[in-house]
């Protein structure tokens, strides 16, 4: 018995009976477009994830100022002023692997244009932020260190504030607003970010330079943090080693005791959220992954229900000729075409849902390639595995008793 | 005389049956020749279903020996039966036993499917001339429920025919059928025999037995007669059928 004829023997007996071989493929159908739905989604927001830590700058580092604690309890790291302006004039100075470093402030006001009024986030930094942050420009210009100089009442905005504060095709270059009661000119508009993973709006921003936010509005000599961009990722490890050998020593922090500062980079920051993510995906992966079994198992009852149904049959192929093993292949041929097309269907589904949904989170679509190929192994595997017990039962029918069967 | 196609010796079969031993053949010998058209005759309860199953090699006897074609079929595998039921008998059924939704000429293919030796094409010319010989060429896509009984087991028996085996096994190949096409589908079995097939025909109705050459009877498990006789031609008989007769 060669493979095309069982193939054939398999195909034509499933086509005499269309609809149950659709609805047992069901199962499977549902079973992998789930997996595949639920790996998607995983991979998706992954990558996700990914795009959005990098869009905050690429090779980003941060130095925070540490949390508090007291008697072991954190108490956050509002109070804490460890952060100074020289700190950024030092790393400035003697980091090697560093190509920018700003101080950031970041504050919240009221901003209004006449009528137009808008609760947004105000960022304050030096002329590097930009690029640190990976902010563009869409259209004026990034303020200067005269500027900075001069804490000048200057300021880019965001495409929120943009359409929050203008008229739809007003040019805002050169409009003066006010943050708070300041009144601030326009200089530059940034381009469209859009949401990041937290679904924080990365547009609601306004940014000056930082003399403006910190001796205009908050009037505070410390800083809020450091940001700042490694040469490369490779060189990012070294780099932080260097602002904490840095910041200890002009911190003047004994050996063994806490950093009164924290360095974070966006390595890490990844870690943090895909692992979150990781472990929802797996999860869901695991549920969908149930289907799929159950979705097996509706095969095994069909095709043992159909071995029933059509001993007769078998009877006859025996009395033909058929070996005990070309019934028992062509049984599993059956399941096997069976959830293999059902796993066909259901990729494609699958393919598409998570397209879908892709769509509407404004997500990265991405085509998992193990995932398809696994996915069709599992199908191969399924249709074998379930399809074997009803059809040990088809081949070990006796000719005699099978062909007289009613 | 040449040699025989099928020749038992002495051939025995016993069932068990809740503990209890039945006798279902208590050594029975005969020869079939080419050419033959043989009937075995007998009620029910007198070994002929047993016999056609030892015949078919669907079954294997208790004791005695069975030789079809010159081999012996004692002590075979399952699969090696197979082959012989593959290669060298056709089996013709009391209820047509064809597939379901499945085109007569695939029907017919079907036994050629289990021969790897045969090509596709091969397959389709072999069905085709199978269907022609039983007049059912021009039916070749129908589906078994879009064919008459009558047809069904032309059908059946174009599968039977379609491996150009060593004889053609019919049980109760006419059970189904009314009268007149039970006399067609003798009609049909006697052409063929015509063209030298070589058939063997299980029935409990004597007139039906009287269409073929040789009636074997069977009673409890020994042939009580074996006689040849100058069959009735089955096209005669349908001729002199009043027209209405079972219509």
């Amino acid at each position: 018995m060669n493979i095309f004829n069982l193939t054939k023997i398999a195909y034509t007996a499933l086509m005499r009976n269309k609809t149950r071989a659709l609805l047992t493929m069901l199962g499977i159908v549902i079973g992998i477009s789930s997996v595949i739905t639920m790996v998607g989604v995983g991979e998706s927001s992954q990558a996700s994830i990914n795009n959005q830590v990098s869009q905050m700058g690429t090779n980003l580092i941060m130095v925070m100022r540490a949390r508090m604690r007291e008697r072991g309890v954190s108490t956050g790291r509002d109070n804490v002023q460890s952060l100074k302006i020289k700190d950024v004039q030092l790393i400035e100075e003697k980091a090697h692997y560093l190509s920018a470093v700003s101080p950031v402030f970041n504050a919240s006001a009221q901003i209004i244009n006449g009528n137009y009024n808008w609760s947004g986030t105000i960022m304050g930094g030096n002329t590097e932020l930009m690029s640190i942050r990976k902010f563009e420009l869409e259209t004026g210009a990034n303020f200067t260190d005269d500027d900075i100089r001069k804490y000048s009442k200057v300021a880019l905005i965001g495409q929120t504030i943009v359409e929050e504060l203008f008229d739809e095709g007003t040019d805002p270059i050169g409009k003066v607003i006010r943050v708070g009661n300041m009144p601030v000119k326009v200089i530059g508009t940034l381009k469209a970010k859009g949401e990041n993973q937290m679904g924080e709006d990365q547009d609601d921003v306004l940014i000056m330079p930082y003399t403006t936010v910190q001796k205009r509005m908050l009037g505070i000599d410390y800083i809020h943090m450091i940001m700042a961009s490694a040469m490369s990722e490779s060189v990012a490890d070294e780099a932080v080693k260097e602002i904490e050998t840095l910041l200890r020593a002009s911190h003047k922090i004994k050996d063994g005791a806490d950093d009164d500062f924290e360095v974070r980079t966006q390595a890490e920051m990844l870690e943090m959220m895909s692992s979150i993510s990781g472990m929802m995906t797996t999860l869901l992966t695991a549920i969908a992954a149930i289907s799929l079994i159950v979705g097996g198992i509706g095969i095994m009852n069909i095709m043992y229900v159909t071995v029933t149904e059509r001993t007769k049959e078998i009877g006859l192929r025996m009395a033909i000729g058929a070996h005990s093993s070309s019934i028992l292949m062509q049984f599993l041929c059956e399941s096997v075409i069976l959830s293999l097309i059902g796993g066909l269907i259901g990729i494609v589904f699958g393919l598409l849902i998570s397209y879908g949904l892709s769509v509407w989170q404004g997500w990265p679509f991405i085509i998992s390639t193990p995932a398809v190929l696994l996915s069709f192994l599992v199908c191969a595997a399924t249709g074998v595995f379930f399809g074997w017990y009803p059809a040990k039962k088809a081949s070990s029918l006796d000719p005699i008793n099978a062909l007289r069967y009613e | 005389m040449a040699h025989p196609i099928l020749k038992i010796d002495n051939l025995r079969r016993t069932f068990m049956v809740g503990g209890e031993e039945v006798h279902a053949l208590k050594g029975v010998s005969f020869e079939i020749y080419p050419g033959e058209f043989v009937s075995i005759m007998g009620s029910s309860g007198s070994g002929k279903s047993t016999m056609l199953n030892i015949l078919g090699c669907l079954d294997t006897p208790t004791s005695g020996t069975y030789y079809i074609d010159g081999i012996s079929v004692k002590d075979r595998s399952r699969n090696e039966l197979a082959d012989i039921r593959n290669h060298k008998i056709g089996f013709v059924f009391q209820s047509y036993n064809l597939l379901p939704r499945t085109s007569a000429i695939e029907n017919v293919e079907l036994p050629l499917l289990y021969n790897n030796k045969i090509s596709v094409r091969e397959r389709r010319e072999r069905a085709i001339e199978a269907l022609e010989l039983v007049g059912l060429k021009d039916r070749m896509e129908h589906m078994p429920n879009q064919l008459s009984g009558g047809q069904q087991q032309r059908v059946a028996i174009a599968r039977a025919i379609v491996n150009d085996p060593v004889i053609l096994l019919a049980d109760e190949a006419t059970g189904n059928l009314d009268t007149r096409t039970s006399f067609e589908i003798m009609s049909l079995f006697q052409e063929l025999n015509g063209k030298g097939k070589t058939i063997a025909f299980v029935t409990h109705e004597s007139d039906i037995a009287t269409f073929t050459s040789r009636t074997i009877m069977l009673r409890d498990g020994h042939i009580i007669s074996d006689g040849k006789a100058e069959y009735r031609s089955a096209r005669k008989a349908l001729e002199e059928m009043p027209p209405d007769i079972d219509e």
